[in-house]
């Protein structure tokens, strides 16, 4: 079974190979996002992350799950020295995070459910578990920076989670929290495949901000690999990229 | 009467089923966290002390006292240890959630092909186009999209010795899922929210 759903400003895909799955599992998937979305949406003017950057609300008096979001942002941080960061010019915008972390939710919905061969994609982040509908990997295309319509790099996945950051739109939402007032503009697209979505996500969120340093910063980190494309249209590769790639 | 208490009992046991799987699904998570950190020793040399923020004091007359420390069957395992620091364990406070009820979808959209108005993403048009099969989003399409750039071959001078460098090349195999930037961009969303309108209409 496999639907798309508009959620978070961004397509949500959740496909299952497994043969017993049903209409409510993938509602109670989406079910799970919209509580996401409804939560941190900077976009919502209801959200709970809207009442905290009104000052309605403060943190200690944050739901558990916000409260969880602010901690392993933190973590991140400083796992990143500082390259990750929710907070600007004190308007803190969760989203790089929540991203991954309610993506692997819901995967783990899933396999609570019993279900093994799956993938769930959010905005182009995705989990991955087990094989798709022939048996085998996923096939999974790395988008042209440059050109939406085209694929650079087949990947062939299973059970990992695999985040790109970039900004195909000049000037997206990823910046450089050690130079705020800088656009981005040494690198474009940078790819992390590792264990789960959310270690995958927070990372390449992390990475993408060190501009062209990124991919040392995954390279540097064990059980993670990166794809990295210049604005030249010139892609670096970790050390181990290569044993994800596809070959036919 | 008795149709509200019906009702009403079966939204009691909707949220509580809703109470018991998002709890489940926050704790684990949260778990896997505490179980990372305390179980992978991190070559990075800085320790740093766990946010205090999300240590509430247990109430005072809690039975509970501190949740166990779950260990998670269902993380993926992975063959190699990330890094880490792990300093003292901690623990995360449980989770209370309260998800909405999930909207069915599929019921508004009528089949078709729908083109949203052009939205401006500050550096160029956005444009979308959707496809609605079975009254759901079968997919969505970029028509317009602002590109700047130019793919070019000359070799970037400053190479990292040690990784592998390539020009990308446009790909024309088959792949179940694609992996791109967020395009979380409102001109996006603008766009294909007026798509989905001219397909409620």
């Amino acid at each position: 079974m496999k639907e798309t759903r508009l959620l978070m400003g961004m397509p949500v895909t959740v496909e299952i190979v497994d043969a017993h799955a049903t209409q409510h599992d993938l509602d109670c998937v989406y079910g799970y996002f919209e509580y996401v979305d409804a939560k941190f949406s900077t976009y919502k003017e209801a959200s709970e992350i809207s009442q905290i950057n009104r000052g309605q609300l403060a943190i200690g008096q944050a739901s558990d799950d916000m409260q969880l979001i602010f901690a392993l942002a933190d973590l991140t941080r400083q796992e990143t020295d500082g390259y990750f960061d929710i907070q600007r010019n004190g308007y803190i915008d969760p989203s790089g995070l929540v991203k991954g972390w309610a993506i692997y939710n819901a995967a783990q919905l899933l396999r609570q459910r019993g279900f093994s061969n799956f993938y769930v994609d959010a905005g182009g982040d995705i989990q991955i578990a087990g094989h798709n509908a022939e048996g085998k990997r996923w096939r999974v295309g790395i988008r042209n920076p440059f050109n939406i319509h085209e694929i650079v790099k087949v990947l062939e996945l299973t059970d990992c989670g695999v985040a790109t950051s970039g900004t195909s739109i000049r000037g997206q939402h990823i910046y450089n929290p050690k130079q705020p007032d800088q656009l981005l503009e040494s690198i474009v697209s940078l790819t992390v495949i590792g264990p789960n979505i959310y270690e995958a996500d927070r990372f390449a969120t992390a990475a993408f901000a060190m501009g062209t340093e990124g991919i040392w910063f995954i390279e540097q980190l064990e059980g993670f690999e990166g794809y990295m494309i210049n604005k030249e249209g010139i892609a670096t590769l970790t050390s181990n990229f290569g044993e994800f790639v596809a070959h036919d | 009467m008795p149709q509200n208490s019906a009702t009403f009992k079966q939204k009691i046991a909707l949220f509580v089923r809703k109470f018991c799987v998002s709890a489940f699904v926050v704790f684990s998570f949260a778990a896997y966290v505490i179980h990372e950190r305390t179980t992978n020793v991190g070559t990075r040399s800085d320790t740093v002390p766990f946010p205090g923020v999300i240590n509430p004091t247990p109430p005072a007359n809690s039975d509970a006292g501190q949740p166990p420390v779950v260990v998670i069957t269902q993380v993926p395992s992975s063959s190699v240890n990330n890094i880490r620091q792990s300093p003292a364990a901690t623990r995360a406070a449980p989770a209370t959630v309260t998800p909405k009820p999930a909207a069915i979808a599929g019921s508004q959209y009528h089949d078709g092909t729908y083109t949203g108005s052009l939205a401006n993403a500050h550096f160029g048009w956005v444009q979308v186009q959707t496809t609605i099969q079975n009254g759901q989003i079968a997919n969505v399409q970029f028509l317009q999209y602002p590109s700047d750039r130019r793919t070019s071959q000359r070799i970037n001078q400053y190479a990292a010795p040690l990784l592998t460098q390539e020009a990308i090349q446009a790909q024309s195999a088959n792949v179940n899922i694609i992996s791109g930037a967020t395009l979380t961009s409102r001109a996006f969303t603008e766009s294909l929210q007026s798509a989905l309108s001219n397909a409620k209409a």
